[in-house]
């Protein structure tokens, strides 16, 4: 009796088809899965930064194949003060705004580390200059730093009274600069604000209730405890912010243009404006290229950051 | 002496409550909710400034003497009248719409199946795959829009849309797979192990067990996905040309500004039209942004 039953039972099991093995089979399986994402990546980004690196050797000018030159792109921007310009105010904005960013936002996400009433509405308001788009914020502040019918320059003269004339923001080489930074950190303390309060968050109790037993004073604390078990993400949020703010385009693109008188052009801008409206493409490919070694920098920057942070959290290197 | 320190103890004792705590409320007031104000402030005010300016008036805009210009004393839709009906504004927000739908759908597909097969299939050098897709954000859209801008071309899709939906995953695709493989991490491998027992292959597994454990992961990644391709500027200022196809951040900026008088309220008001649907879709799921962003953070 039961032996007849036995093969019935096993028969009942439907054989899959030969294609829903072939999708069972696991190097097959990972092999379609990552085809859609490496694919795309690998046409549409490696391969450009393989072409991006080529042109830049070339003479290559809107609707016309370019020839093979060698260095000389680069040896044209050696010599030519506006390049030299571009990269001395992409160092110095991206230095000052990182300090800035990072100064307000830490200071930012201490205080929305205590306790607050509607914390949770606080932290969705804090995000929304970190959500809109920046061309649209950055028009914005073009507005505030109109010449003429700034709302700042109302509040010196006509309310607090500290000025006799409107400020001039955008219009010579160093308030222009020192406007445009002060946009990108009104733009970038939201993001390191709410990256460092999440880090702030995972920082045990514990160790501040022993400290205060030990008798550390606040400076204390926050040098000799917050400080260091905040340095792993601060450090990755860091690399990403001094990446985004190197190569920074939109903010400059839609107050300044670069102007006035080249002044405040970034890498980025400069490279836009010889290589598509200039259709000088080979030399706008050169610019951007001489971008890498500073991201290389950055990202190896990064890599130490978290490497550290495994150490400290005494993770295996998973 | 002893009866010194005892006093003074004692004298400590009594006076101490009421001064500390006198002393830290007012010391909170002035160390924490002041600089928070001011924060909230200046964080706040070109949005406040943007939509006083988008209701008003030209003859209250450029006249601060007579009218003070933190208020408005006859609100006007004249600007947003401009905007939607002698522009294509319409049509540029339907773009953008458009473009950043299909980019974040195409993106999650690609960037799930991509983070499912390195976080759970787990082949030989999936670690390897996984880094290269994390370098790979690290690449800013700046250095690659020349190329990509030749490359468009030469495919024949300068001035479309799918320029865009093509070139947007690049950026997309590296954040969204980081992202879901930490959210893939966290749904317990036991219950994938389960279904394999009772015969279910891969793909049943994927789309019955894990993707819709993994639904506040996706959800995270798609509002990431949408407010990055919305926000986008550089690809599609470069690789588009004619005003009907372009997005609404490009277009504000090349189609709006025109000559040396700039029309600041129609300017604004178009900010202001092109920023409340990113703010409106955060506003919805903004804890899923948080959590997501601070999880990317600590990932």
């Amino acid at each position: 009796m039961s032996t007849t039953t036995a093969p019935v039972w096993t028969k009942a099991r439907v054989q899959p088809g030969a294609l829903a093995r072939l999708f069972d089979w696991k190097p097959f399986l990972a092999f379609i899965c990552l085809l859609p994402a490496v694919g795309l990546l690998l046409t549409f980004l490696t391969y450009p930064l393989g072409l991006g690196i080529f042109l830049a050797f070339t003479d290559t000018t809107i609707g016309r194949r370019g020839v093979w030159v060698g260095l000389e792109n680069f040896e044209y921007l050696i010599t030519d003060p506006i390049f030299w310009g571009a990269v001395f105010f992409s160092v110095f904005y991206t230095a000052v705004a990182t300090i800035g960013k990072f100064a307000l936002g830490l200071w930012l996400a201490l205080l929305l580390n205590q306790h607050l009433p509607m914390k949770s509405l606080l932290r969705a308001i804090i995000l929304l200059p970190w959500i809109v788009p920046t061309v649209l914020s950055a028009i914005a502040f073009w507005w505030i730093f109109d010449p003429q019918f700034s709302i700042l320059s109302y509040l010196a003269i006509d309310v607090i009274g500290i000025r006799e004339t409107p400020f001039d923001f955008i219009n010579t080489a160093w308030p222009a600069r020192f406007s445009l930074i002060a946009a990108n950190i009104w733009r970038g303390i939201p993001f390191v604000a709410i990256s460092l309060l999440a880090g702030l968050q995972t920082i045990s109790p514990a160790l501040y209730e022993a400290a205060l037993l030990d008798g550390a004073s606040a400076w204390q604390r926050f040098r000799y405890i917050t400080f260091p078990m905040l340095m792993p993400i601060l450090a990755i949020v860091m690399t990403f912010s001094i990446i985004f703010t190197f190569t920074d385009f939109q903010l400059v693109y839609a107050i300044t243009r670069g102007g006035p008188v080249n002044s405040t052009h970034l890498l980025a801008t400069l490279a836009f404006q010889r290589g598509i409206p200039g259709g000088q493409l080979g030399e706008g490919a050169a610019i951007a290229v001489s971008m890498i070694p500073f991201l290389v920098f950055a990202t190896l920057f990064s890599y130490y950051g978290l490497a550290r942070r495994k150490w400290q959290q005494g993770e295996s290197n998973d | 002496m002893t009866e010194a320190v005892l006093a003074k103890s004692g004298n400590t004792a009594t006076a101490a409550p009421e001064a500390m705590a006198w002393d830290s409320r007012s010391r909170r007031v002035v160390m924490l909710y002041v600089p928070l104000a001011c924060f909230l402030i200046i964080l706040l005010f070109p949005f406040y400034w943007m939509t006083v300016t988008a209701f008003k008036p030209n003859a209250e805009l450029y006249n601060f003497t007579e009218h003070n210009p933190f208020w408005i004393t006859s609100p006007t839709l004249d600007h947003i009248y401009l905007l939607l009906f002698k522009t294509s504004y319409p049509k540029w927000l339907w773009t953008t719409m458009l473009v950043s739908v299909c980019a974040t759908v195409l993106s999650l597909v690609a960037s799930t199946l991509a983070a499912y097969s390195i976080q759970r299939l787990r082949f030989k050098g999936s670690q390897y795959v996984g880094l290269a897709i994390y370098l790979a954000y690290l690449v800013p859209p700046s250095i690659l829009f020349i190329p990509l801008a030749t490359m468009v071309v030469q495919l024949g899709l300068f001035d479309t849309p799918f320029a865009l939906i093509l070139t947007y995953p690049t950026f997309l695709i590296p954040f969204c797979t980081w992202l879901l493989i930490g959210y893939f991490k966290s749904i317990p491998y036991e219950l994938e192990e389960c279904a394999l027992i009772d015969g279910a292959s891969r793909l049943q597994i994927l789309r019955q067990i894990t993707l819709p454990l993994a639904i506040p992961g996706l959800i995270s990644a798609g509002i990431f996905s949408f407010t990055l391709s919305w926000n986008e500027f550089i690809y599609a200022l470069a690789f588009i040309q004619s005003s009907e196809n372009k997005t609404v951040p490009v277009a504000i900026l090349t189609e709006l500004v025109t000559g040396d008088v700039y029309q600041w309220g129609a300017l604004m008001a178009g900010s202001l039209l092109g920023s409340l649907p990113v703010a409106i879709f955060y506003s919805f799921f903004v804890d899923y942004y948080v959590s997501s962003l601070t999880g990317a953070v600590k990932e």
